[in-house]
């Protein structure tokens, strides 16, 4: 299980301006439109904010070690999830694929020998994120991958708020006072992972490890949250970190 | 098709209508599909809402209403709302929430016009109530051969025909020669137009009589006749025929009823074959024929009631062949009649001749000819109005018991309600139950005809039917005057009602309710064809089969152009599954019953069962709305 780092809170303010000083400064014509692209304002209303789930599957846990293999992604709002949208690439990861996260992936060596390198779809997937706001389930594998892979091709890295429905978990199940009472108690911690998630919603299960399905299923669950515990009305930077 | 579309495809693939569609099909549904999750209790249609989306229900459940609230639908995994809407005014007309925590995939528009246009099962499913009963009526009849193979594929050769004036010698080796087993008798002259033809030649003849192989011994040999004896001295003169386009099926009934072996096979009015019961055999050899005839052959009523299980195979072997309800049930009814007149010539034969006519009349499904597996006894005596209750009634009484008891032991078991001849209130001169039948149409209230209305299906299976007609006939005469009596039985006819539809693994009830299981005849055959006795007694119809029933309403203005067809759709189905699930139960080794469990109810079944339910609850409510009390009898 990942253990929860330390949450290294940005003021939403902050976004705004680093957004606004990457596209000032950013020699990649690529990653200078994506910094242009305005976000909405912290201040919007969940429900008017364009949104897209995100999710990459890797070959580990380790950016520094391993590489990405695949990614999905599928723009959503609270209204619609828009599987028709959906974009997923199979890409090459520089380092070798061991046999491990071939069973884990189902996505075979030669599907990913055939496959382009990040850089050649790095535009496409920025314009596929511009203008929305990220959605993942736990992000810091997301995060810190594309980071350091951006940062490998273009010379420098990319960072965006994020909406984490992992950590939007946590907040009701690890950070309350009834979870510090079960820990207290010595009962194990309410899983925060994806499925297990979606189950205490209603979500149906779906199998897992594939980046679309677990983007549609982060989509998913992050609806059945803000339907449960937040309000459409909701502002934006409360829940974006 | 992609990994991740997948999961959408598969899950949709599983469920009505999806079920059948083409992969290309399912493939363009599953990339165009949109999701929306929706918390327990919120909104999902809102009434008058534009709508331009069918919804799907991935996980969760979902209740539909009606505009005035009232619930019409609860539906679960894999079921569709709003096509209703979709199809007509893209404005919502039936309301819908979800009960729980639900994923709703939505399909677009022209996703949903577009499967409408290319898969005709799935337009069908979509489009309200009648096409759907139509379509799954309609395909039982097709799945059934001897339904639609006429009988003259059966006739291979011509008849053998002799001159009335032959010898029987002549015809009888005329007969041998051509390996036939019957000969038509034919006459020159046509007094009898029915019958009568024209040979190749311009001779105009008519037929005046069969006679067959077993005829040729009875008629002539053991009665000692010399084989000069002129053909047309000894020929019957019942003459029972079929024409070339009728069905294999209504061959069969026909020899069933009239208790023959050979059938002459008329192009209009020329013969062009007799078929034999065997050649029928041979073509549907699991038909009830061997078990009917075994019934005339027994002897004793044990005898009889050891034929029980051939009568459950029977059954079982004719819905397996994809027989239809009106088949099934004039089959049964067919091989209960059997029983019962051979029990009372088994009676006759033990107690003596009558000492005055009478007739013995069903009632109930076996006067509708709608016998199921599961049944009782509903019989009576009309005796001659020279019947003398102190010399006559002893004998009538003992016979009366000799067939009920005996029907009891053949598994139809003694009519709770005790309207059986055994019963003196039921066992009466004629005139006695012109008296009945008046007062019950004179001074109905629901409550006296709550327990009567069984007697208005009435049929003569044995002795003078003509008593049964002349009450048919006054029934068909008074009833249509008589609009309290109508009301009287229009509001006994709302005494049961169907449910709702189902849910999940439960029977779901108008007010939300669930039961495990549902009584099908209490719930939907039984409240069905009360209705339609109604509608039937009010346009004066002498039928007493409820698709026949229909059939006369349908000439007549009591019901919206279109409605007689849907009822009857719907009847037929109602009917069809109550009999399949009594094959369930034989098959499984349980008494079949009338109840169905929702755990054995097919998805598409429980789709147009549903359908079902909802043309008879909307039949119900215009029959209370057609046949009102009249204001004066209120509040009594």
């Amino acid at each position: 299980m990942y253990e929860i780092r330390p949450r290294q809170k940005l003021v939403q303010a902050d976004w705004i301006s680093y957004m606004a000083e990457r596209a000032l400064r950013s020699q990649d014509g690529a990653l200078k439109r994506f910094f242009e692209t305005p976000l909405p304002d912290p201040g919007t209303p969940i429900a008017e904010v364009p949104m897209v789930a995100l999710d990459m599957e890797t070959t580990g846990l380790d950016e520094r070690r391993h590489g990405i293999i695949s990614i999905g992604a599928v723009p959503f709002t609270l209204n619609r999830i828009k599987l028709a949208e959906r974009r997923y690439w199979v890409v090459k990861p520089p380092r070798p694929l061991d046999e491990a996260s071939i069973a884990y992936h189902h996505i075979t060596h030669s599907e990913i020998a055939n496959a382009p390198d990040l850089d050649a779809v790095l535009d496409e997937l920025l314009e596929a994120l511009a203008g929305r706001v990220v959605v993942v389930h736990f992000r810091n594998i997301e995060r810190p991958f594309l980071d350091a892979a951006v940062k490998d091709r273009r010379g420098e890295g990319v960072m965006f708020p994020m909406i984490d429905t992992m950590s939007l978990e946590a907040r009701m199940h690890r950070q309350t006072l009834w979870a510090r009472f079960r820990r207290w108690l010595g009962r194990p911690p309410v899983s925060i992972r994806l499925n297990a998630s979606r189950a205490r919603y209603g979500l149906p299960a779906y199998q897992g490890h594939h980046a679309l399905v677990d983007a549609m299923a982060t989509a998913e669950l992050l609806q059945a949250q803000i339907s449960h515990h937040y309000t459409p009305d909701t502002p934006l930077k409360n829940i974006w970190c | 098709m992609e990994v991740e579309l997948l999961e959408i495809r598969q899950h949709m693939g599983q469920f009505p209508p999806f079920d059948g569609l083409s992969d290309e099909l399912l493939d363009t549904i599953a990339e165009h599909v949109e999701v929306r999750y929706f918390k327990t209790g919120s909104e999902i249609l809102k009434l008058d809402q534009s709508l331009t989306e069918l919804c799907y229900i991935r996980s969760g459940a979902v209740e539909v209403y009606r505009r005035q609230g009232e619930l019409y639908n609860r539906l679960g995994e894999g079921d569709i709302f709003g096509h209703f809407s979709l199809l007509r005014n893209h404005k919502v007309r039936l309301p819908a929430t979800a009960i729980e925590d639900t994923l709703i995939y939505f399909i677009s528009g022209a996703v949903f016009k577009r499967l409408c246009e290319e898969d005709d099962n799935f337009a069908d499913f979509v489009e309200l109530e009648r096409p759907r009963l139509e379509t799954v009526a309609e395909q039982q009849k097709k799945s059934n051969d001897m339904m639609v193979t006429r009988i003259r594929k059966l006739v291979t050769r011509y008849p053998v025909m002799v001159e009335s004036t032959t010898s029987v010698q002549q015809a009888a080796r005329q007969v041998s020669d051509a390996q036939a087993s019957a000969v038509l008798v034919i006459n020159e002259g046509s007094n009898n137009p029915r019958y009568s033809f024209q040979d190749s030649e311009g001779k105009t003849w008519q037929m005046c009589g069969i006679l067959t192989d077993s005829d040729f011994r009875t008629r002539i040999v053991a009665e000692g006749l010399s084989a000069q004896t002129p053909i047309g001295d000894v020929v019957s003169e019942r003459l029972i025929t079929i024409q070339s386009d009728a069905s294999i099926y209504e061959a069969m009934l026909t020899m069933l009823r009239s208790n023959v072996h050979h059938l002459p096979v008329l192009y209009r009015q020329r013969p062009v074959g007799v078929v034999h019961l065997s050649d029928i055999i041979r073509y549907e050899t699991h038909s009830g024929l061997y078990l009917v005839s075994n019934i005339f052959n027994q002897s004793s009523a044990q005898g009889l009631a050891k034929l029980l299980p051939d009568v459950r195979a029977a059954f079982v072997r004719m819905v397996q062949e994809g027989a239809n309800s009106q088949m099934v049930g004039s089959a049964l009814s067919t091989i209960g009649r059997s029983f019962t007149r051979r029990l009372l010539e088994l009676a006759e034969e033990a107690l003596g001749p009558p000492p005055v006519p009478y007739c013995y009349m069903v009632n109930g499904s076996m006067a509708r000819n709608e016998q199921s597996i599961v049944t009782d006894q509903d019989n009576a005596l009309i005796l001659s109005d020279d019947f003398n209750p102190a010399e006559h009634d002893a004998y009538f009484h003992a016979l009366a018991a000799f067939v009920s008891d005996g029907l009891d032991a053949c598994g139809y078991t003694y009519c709770k309600g005790d309207v059986m001849a055994t019963n003196r209130q039921w066992r009466q001169p004629l005139n006695v139950w012109k008296s009945y039948f008046k007062e019950w149409m004179a001074n109905p209230t629901p409550e006296k005809l709550l327990h009567s209305s069984i007697f208005f299906d009435l049929d003569s299976i044995y002795g003078e039917d003509h008593f049964v007609e002349a009450l048919q006939d006054l029934i068909a005469e008074t009833a249509p005057q008589s609009p309290l009596f109508l009301a009287a039985m229009a509001r006994n006819a709302l005494n049961r009602t169907p449910p709702l539809g189902f849910f999940r693994t439960f029977v779901m009830e108008k007010d939300g309710k669930h039961n495990n299981s549902i009584n099908l005849k209490r719930r939907g055959t039984a409240p069905m064809v009360d209705l339609v006795r109604v509608h039937a007694l009010a346009c004066g119809s002498k039928a007493q089969n409820s698709f026949k029933r229909l059939e006369d309403i349908s000439h007549t203005q009591l019901l919206a152009t279109g409605v007689s067809d849907k009822l009857s759709y719907a009847l037929e189905f109602l009917c069809m599954s109550r009999i399949r699930h009594q094959v369930i139960d034989l098959e499984e080794d349980r008494m079949p019953d009338n109840n169905i469990e929702p755990e054995n109810v097919e998805d598409s079944e429980r789709h147009t069962l549903k359908d079902a339910f909802q043309v008879l609850s909307n039949a119900q409510k215009f029959l209370k709305f057609r046949y009102p009390m009249p204001a004066q009898r209120q509040g009594r």
